[in-house]
């Protein structure tokens, strides 16, 4: 006879919401596994106080580390996802768009914002992995493409902070033609010699990777990102040999020339806002 | 001659008509007609089967053992061509060749992926998959091209960019990234041509173009319909049903304007006459070339920023 009884069979909380930094009133880090209130969590720019984790946050979290007063404008909300192709597997497409806008509190897996950044005029798209797992579809594509021709016409510096499993299958050859999409317009921002910031954090995988994440004038990351072109399980299988330990993390990638640094989420702010000013020769 | 599945029908038929052949060859009896309308009704029922082919009968064919790959396609189009080789960093990727030479006396660069005739050349070729200095070997010789103002003719035929740990190491998503970017710059015409395999971000690194043209029996697509099976519905079942939802094939491709332009092969596909196939290709690459002679170099690069710019949907 236990003690006590389940009183639902199984593990119920989803992927998606146990990778949401929680609304409660304590957080637990998934890392050191201490509790901290979450108000501390906030105030600490979200990064574990104990261990220095940086757990997945979305754009709403980064554009109030990043913007002045937190004020900004959130740009090309009214550009949304369709199934265009009626792509099914077990489940359809526009079930997982519907799924997807009801479970979590943003548009798309990207979100674009413009405001002030210590001064300096920033746009910054974000992604938001929870949407989808941040994978790149056509909405993702055109709204960078849009972000870009908003700092041609702001005279803005550009980031883009990447969190994405890669390409998204259920959009096909759309999705593939992101990459060309972006990184053709990258050299329209290059030839108005405005800055682009690639922040790579945890996971950039697959197609983000291979298109804009990196090619930044700075290719930066967040401490121990998991950054690659293959996924660790595909590479795995194809070499069938384990990994080196910190294969394909931040500090890796930072040994083997891919990064200019690394960059603490608390200081993420303060050296933006320093890079800037140094490439634009703005005090 | 291999025959794939979708093909019986035709191996039926074919030794039918081997043995009627036979027959006629002893001369004991007169087997014309009877060969003329066994060939006949072999020409109807190839016609029928080739028309209406799925997405996953095409992926067959792209990967037909006996289908011409890019060097084939060179040595029959260039009257005189010299390999070059290197990134100058690192290695020679011999899954992505290149060089120079002449087609009709101009001046031109090919590119593309080799794969394997055999076992031992597929192992050497690597399958077609190549590592980040097989990209960056491709930019350093389009540079070559632009420099000399040689235009650019790429032959895309890769199952993907090689999934491996030094690939990781050595940067294989900076090198397709660093790709996309740059011949978005080129100056000279850049025609890309998927000739077997369009296998995701490791074709579209050498995929860039004024023109993208499909052969009539190639797929191109965001990943292959095997892995998006194994990921989307769990298990390597589902290959055919991914190959209809992914619509990879030629002529979805052009009906949504990701491509633009579809190669027409021979009846059976190319590895039925690799010669024919190759003039075929001849010509397509002629017309276009002098479509794009047309234009200045900042017009070239402008409309490839703009036609890329057009791909996706969305509401607004």
């Amino acid at each position: 006879m236990a003690w006590f009884k389940r009183s639902k069979e199984g593990i119920t909380t989803t992927t998606e919401e146990k990778l949401e930094v929680p609304e409660g009133l304590w957080w637990k880090c998934p890392s050191c596994k201490k509790t901290i209130p979450t108000a501390d969590l906030k105030e600490n720019k979200y990064v574990c106080n104990n261990c220095n984790y940086h757990p997945r946050i979305n754009s709403v979290e980064y554009f109030w580390i990043l913007f002045d007063d937190n004020a900004y404008k959130p740009l090309f909300e009214d550009l949304r996802p369709t199934d265009f192709l009626g792509f099914k597997d077990l489940k359809s497409y526009q079930d997982r768009l519907n799924d997807a806008a009801q479970k979590v509190n943003v548009s798309e897996a990207i979100s674009v914002a413009a405001g002030l950044v210590h001064g300096h005029k920033l746009v910054c798209a974000c992604m938001n992995f929870n949407f989808i797992g941040g994978s790149m579809g056509s909405v993702v594509g055109e709204r960078i493409a849009l972000a870009i021709n908003h700092c041609i016409k702001t005279k803005s510096t550009l980031l883009i902070i990447s969190k994405s499993g890669g390409a998204r299958m259920m959009e096909a050859a759309f999705s593939l033609m992101q990459l060309a999409k972006t990184a053709a317009n990258l050299t329209r921002l290059s030839e108005a010699k405005l800055p682009y910031i690639s922040l790579m954090t945890d996971p950039t995988t697959g197609g983000v990777t291979a298109s804009f994440a990196m090619l930044g004038d700075l290719n930066i990351a967040e401490p121990e990102a998991l950054i690659g072109f293959a996924g660790p399980r595909v590479i795995k299988e194809t070499i069938k040999k384990d990994l080196p330990k910190g294969f394909q993390r931040s500090e890796f990638l930072l040994e083997h020339g891919f990064l200019d640094f690394i960059v603490d989420r608390k200081e993420l702010k303060d050296k933006l806002a320093e890079v800037m000013a140094i490439l634009l020769q703005e005090k | 001659m291999t025959y794939l599945d979708f093909e019986k029908p035709i191996e039926d038929l074919q030794e039918q008509l081997d043995k009627l052949r036979k027959i006629g060859e002893n001369g004991k009896v007169n087997m014309a007609s009877a060969i003329k309308e066994l060939e006949d009704k072999m020409l109807e029922t190839r016609k029928g089967i080739y028309s209406h082919l799925n997405g996953w009968q095409r992926v067959q064919l792209s990967r037909h053992p006996e289908r011409p790959y890019t060097l084939y396609y060179i040595s029959q189009l260039c009257s005189k061509f010299i390999e070059l080789h290197g990134d100058r960093t690192m290695g020679d990727d011999k899954a992505m060749v290149g060089g120079i030479g002449t087609l009709d006396n101009e001046s031109i660069l090919f590119i593309g992926q080799q794969k394997g005739i055999n076992t031992k050349q597929r192992q050497y070729r690597n399958f077609g998959m190549a590592n980040p200095e097989g990209y960056r070997k491709a930019l350093r010789l389009m540079k070559l091209a632009e420099k000399f103002n040689i235009p650019i003719v790429t032959l895309i035929d890769t199952p993907g960019a090689f999934p491996g740990l030094e690939a990781e190491e050595r940067g294989q998503a900076e090198a397709i990234a660093r790709n996309l970017y740059e011949m978005t710059l080129l100056k000279v015409p850049v025609i890309c041509i998927i000739i077997g395999e369009g296998a995701s971000g490791g074709a579209l690194g050498i995929g860039i173009g004024d023109r993208v043209l499909m052969m009539e029996n190639t797929w191109y697509s965001v990943i292959s319909p095997e892995s998006c099976s194994s990921i989307l519905w769990h298990n390597w079942n589902f290959k055919e049903q991914a190959a209809e939802e992914l619509k990879l094939d030629a002529k979805s491709m052009f009906d949504f304007k990701l491509i633009d332009g579809v190669i027409k092969e021979p009846l059976g596909g190319a590895h039925n006459n690799p010669e024919e196939m190759a003039k075929i290709l001849k010509r397509e690459i002629k017309k276009h070339l002098i479509d794009l002679k047309d234009f200045t170099p900042k017009e070239r690069i402008d409309n490839r920023i703009k036609k890329f710019s057009a791909m996706g949907f969305f509401e607004e």
